[in-house]
């Protein structure tokens, strides 16, 4: 079984208490009645799907019931980190060699 | 609503307050499976910045560090998000009305009906209770006093660690005949 690090109850818990919640860093529009077709069709339908480091939503829905971002490669399937919703990217992942 | 109030006392009756599997027992050598009596619990969401009143006001520190719990009296506040706590209190008064003294900004929601507890103790306890549930519940990850929503097998669950070889499941009603049923069967595999 995973474990995945919740960074909102600080430890690292069982796979089955979360829930994966799509691709993270995806802002919303702010202006989103004026958005062209195609520029909405980006933002709602097209997402990356890498393969490699992917950067992820996840939500601790059996735990602390908080959504949360994770950096997981889908290669391995290893979790390379987590951090909270709302923090930026982070800028060097740990174990990166580059 | 209004209306059954104002209806015959047959009505009345069947609004008596009925526990779930009230008082249902299994004895398993090392371990022990009871349902609960019913307690007064209410689900708490409130900012930080009303912590201080609503722990006044309802006589217990409310727990801000993950999976603590903090107890006095008979009340028990179970840290269960960073914004959200489960109040039990068994000794037969009203967290909500203490709640509802309160002005700073929280939201206060009874559910003393919604949950059913049921007590594990025994030896056997953390086995029987990792029959469904994948966390690690030893005593070094999972102290006495440690709480946490978690699951166990498909259900849903609240889990209290009362002593070293107790524990406190809280599950919703509905799910309480699966979840007994659950931890009896563990029981029996336990003791092997």
């Amino acid at each position: 079984m995973l474990l995945i690090r919740c960074p909102y109850c600080e430890e690292e818990r069982p796979e089955l208490e979360f829930r994966n919640a799509g691709e993270a860093h995806i802002a919303r529009p702010t202006n989103i009645a004026g958005e062209s077709d195609d520029d909405f069709e980006k933002f709602f339908f097209i997402r990356s799907n890498p393969k490699g480091v992917i950067y992820e939503r996840w939500r601790h829905i059996h735990g602390c019931a908080r959504f949360f971002n994770a950096v997981r490669d889908t290669v391995t399937d290893k979790f390379v980190m987590t951090y909270k919703a709302g923090e930026p990217k982070p800028a060097k992942l740990p174990g990166a060699s580059k | 609503m209004a209306k059954a109030a104002v209806q015959t006392k047959a009505v009345e009756a069947s609004v008596e307050r009925r526990p779930a599997l009230a008082g249902r027992a299994v004895s398993a050598p090392g371990v022990k499976v009871e349902i609960l009596p019913p307690a007064e619990r209410i689900s708490l969401r409130a900012p930080e910045a009303s912590l201080a009143a609503l722990s006044k006001a309802l006589g217990v520190t409310l727990p801000t560090k993950p999976k603590a719990s903090a107890a006095k009296d008979g009340r028990t506040a179970l840290w269960l998000g960073p914004d959200e706590w489960l109040i039990i209190d068994e000794a037969g008064k009203d967290p909500l009305a203490d709640c509802a003294k309160v002005t700073a900004l929280h939201s206060a929601v009874g559910i003393s009906h919604r949950n059913v507890a049921i007590s594990v103790a025994g030896p056997a306890a953390a086995v029987t209770v990792n029959s469904g549930c994948p966390q690690d519940l030893s005593l070094e990850a999972f102290p006495v006093g440690a709480a946490s929503r978690t699951i166990l097998g498909k259900a849903e669950i609240v889990l209290l660690r009362t002593a070293a070889d107790a524990f406190q499941v809280e599950c919703w009603r509905s799910f309480s005949d699966y979840v007994f049923t659950l931890l009896s069967e563990a029981a029996g595999d336990a003791a092997n």
